[in-house]
């Protein structure tokens, strides 16, 4: 019996450090910024003397035009470079999907990007982009071209240039995992059965890849409505509110503005935005297995 | 319709050389089986024919015309996989008319195409099934239908049975040979299953280790082996191999090993000459025959090992001298493990080899 009881609760017991610092360190800030959105909160309150408002935070913020502007500056940012890193992703990795000499260098060299903190990459494409000095305009300068503005005229797309830079690889290198797990005898069957290259792509990888894409599609999407310091460093989301998307928005609300209340409140949007998301991609997979299961299930019981 | 000619293939990876220079006629409408142990160059063999391994050197002709320098899908074949190899995310109806879709043939020749082929491998009722809602022998009946529905002269098959199981695998095999009564077309198959082989083929051609050992009808590889490498791989169970030396006593010429010594037929022993020393005498399980009052100088003494009962026939392991050879008998013949029994020896089972050179007499 004591035995049986200690067996039942070992599990619980070695999960339970990781609980609670889940508790305290994402359901108690959670739970309070849900109970902070409700209120009239300035910085320098304690949250008890707040005045109690209702949803009226988030009623403001549902007809206040900045909010509008910094959400659609958010969704543009992350469906554009959503679709444009899709894209570039997975062509690389179709076109590096073969066994030539130095590729493992190659794929190495694609993937550092990633790895380089975002503070620094922000850095380094705003000194880029410098209107004088910057390494583009200087090149297009000395090629007797004019010299864009990008962070001033242009800034939404140069801020969506360097992103497709960072985070283009994290596609490439799960684009081209997906690629060279696809069955090799299924290609070579495409192959006799007469599909050139480009119809081997449409009809047989791109499709067999598909699950793979979904949910890096959407982990990305999730990430890219997150993105807060490649843009901070580079255009703190000027110049006016060009740039700026709702994570920034939501710090300037609580720092500049001083309204903590109303910043909850819009974190309370974006998190219910991305719990959508994380949810649509939960049940992609889900219902994918699900489906493999009946089919599974269905020859079993045939033979 | 087309002959298929191979003409001293070699086949390099690196310094590593799989396929020595394989010369090799494949008539119109013959059925080829490519038959060797893992690793002897066959499945090669057929990738280089289907255009998905390049050859290094030689060339092969379809129809007359080199092709080596073709795509796959110029050469006009159709393929079967070991692995099937379907499209997973198309239903078997789009699995067979793929081919048919990519040449952009009108929808309803497809369909019928499509319901034709079907009804040949009895797939009617699964049109609309995708690949991971089949079981393993459907599954190789949409491969083979997908390769039906190409309309293509020349058929490939790739080990297409091993990964059935053994039940299936006999029943397929026997569908298969029903199918090439009314497909005519050039057929090339490979097999490590000399079962496979010997029921299929028109053509026999054995390989190891990147060379062809021998190649022609069943019968006549089974019968005149040309090395004791054939004479090994076919038949169940296999040859029997013992090492003798030949000698002359009193004017008849007699293979005499440990413990035994068998005569040798004047013909066999005129054509091979007297005293070729070293040899290797096999002897198939088929042709030695239980019989206690047989000739010593014709028949081998043998004691019992090990019994395998497998129904009417049992399969003795019995060691003569430090040799194993292995015999069938009728179940019925009462025997005791340990016994010694005298078989008698087929004179036309005798087959002799060089010991050096492994060739046949």
């Amino acid at each position: 019996m004591k035995a049986h009881f200690l067996n039942r609760v070992t599990p619980y017991a070695f999960l339970a450090p990781a609980g609670v610092i889940m508790v305290i360190a994402l359901l108690y800030p959670l739970g309070y910024m849900i109970y902070g959105s409700f209120r009239d909160w300035d910085p320098s309150q304690n949250i008890s003397e707040t005045e109690f408002v209702g949803i009226k935070n988030y009623i403001t913020l549902f007809f206040d035009p900045a909010f509008h502007e910094s959400l659609s500056v958010t969704l543009i940012f992350a469906g554009s470079v959503v679709i444009a890193e899709m894209a570039i992703g997975v062509g690389l990795a179709l076109l590096l999907d073969r066994n030539l000499r130095g590729m493992s260098i190659l794929r190495t060299l694609f993937i550092l990007p990633m790895m380089i903190a975002p503070v620094v990459v922000g850095l380094m494409w705003r000194y880029m982009y410098h209107p004088t000095v910057g390494t583009f305009n200087r090149t297009l300068k000395s090629m007797g071209l004019q010299g864009v503005d990008w962070l001033g005229q242009n800034a939404l797309l140069s801020v969506i240039i360097a992103d497709i830079w960072q985070w283009t690889p994290f596609i490439f290198i799960l684009a081209l995992a997906a690629l060279q797990s696809l069955p090799r005898s299924a290609l070579e069957a495409a192959r006799i059965d007469g599909a050139t290259p480009w119809q081997q792509i449409w009809y047989i990888k791109l499709p067999l890849m598909m699950p793979v894409l979904v949910v890096t599609g959407l982990l990305r999407l999730i990430d890219a409505f997150k993105v807060l310091e490649v843009i901070l460093v580079m255009t703190e989301g000027g110049p006016g509110l060009s740039t700026e998307i709702v994570a920034l928005r939501i710090s300037r609300t609580a720092t500049e503005f001083r309204e903590l209340g109303t910043a909850a409140a819009m974190s309370n949007y974006l998190l219910i935005l991305l719990l959508i998301l994380t949810l649509a991609m939960l049940a992609f997979t889900r219902i994918q297995e699900a489906r493999t299961a009946r089919l599974a299930r269905q020859v079993q019981e045939e033979s | 319709m087309p002959e298929i000619r191979l003409e001293k293939l070699v086949k390099r990876y690196g310094d590593v050389q799989v396929l020595h220079g394989i010369d090799l006629d494949m008539a119109e409408n013959e059925f080829t089986v490519l038959v060797g142990p893992s690793g002897c160059g066959k499945s090669t063999t057929l990738r280089m024919v289907a255009g998905l391994e390049s050859v290094t050197e030689g060339e092969i002709f379809i129809g007359g015309s080199p092709v080596s320098h073709l795509d796959p899908k110029d050469r006009g074949l159709a393929m079967v996989f070991q692995d099937y190899a379907l499209y997973p995310h198309m239903d078997v109806a789009r699995n067979i008319s793929f081919a048919l879709r990519l040449q952009k043939r009108p929808k309803e020749e497809i369909q019928a195409k499509v319901r034709e082929v079907a009804e040949i491998v009895g797939l009617s009722e699964f049109l609309h099934r995708k690949p991971g809602a089949l079981s393993g022998g459907q599954r190789q009946r949409v491969a083979m239908a997908r390769a039906l529905a190409k309309d293509s002269d020349i058929f490939l098959f790739d080990e297409p049975l091993s990964n059935l199981d053994a039940k299936l695998r006999g029943q397929m095999r026997a569908e298969l040979a029903i199918m090439r009564q009314s497909v005519q077309k050039n057929m090339i198959y490979v097999t490590h299953d000399q079962i496979e082989a010997m029921t299929l083929a028109d053509r026999i051609v054995v390989m190891h280790g990147g060379y062809i050992q021998q190649q022609g009808p069943p019968e006549e590889l089974f019968k005149q082996p040309a090395n004791k490498f054939v004479a090994g791989f076919l038949g169940s169970p296999p040859m029997n191999f013992m090492d003798v030396d030949l000698q002359e006593e009193g004017g008849i010429v007699v293979a005499r090993g440990d413990g035994f010594g068998i005569a040798i037929p004047a013909e066999i022993s005129n054509q091979i000459g007297k005293n070729s020393g070293k040899i290797t005498l096999g002897i198939r399980p088929s042709d030695l025959n239980y019989d206690p009052n047989a000739a010593e100088d014709r028949a081998l003494d043998l004691q019992v090992i090990v019994s395998e009962y497998i129904g009417a026939q049992s399969v003795l392991l019995c060691s003569c001298g430090s040799t194993n050879v292995t015999v069938e008998l009728k179940s019925e013949t009462p025997i005791a493990l340990g016994e010694t029994l005298r078989f008698a020896v087929r004179t036309e089972g005798i087959h002799l080899f060089d010991r050096a050179t492994e060739s046949a007499l």
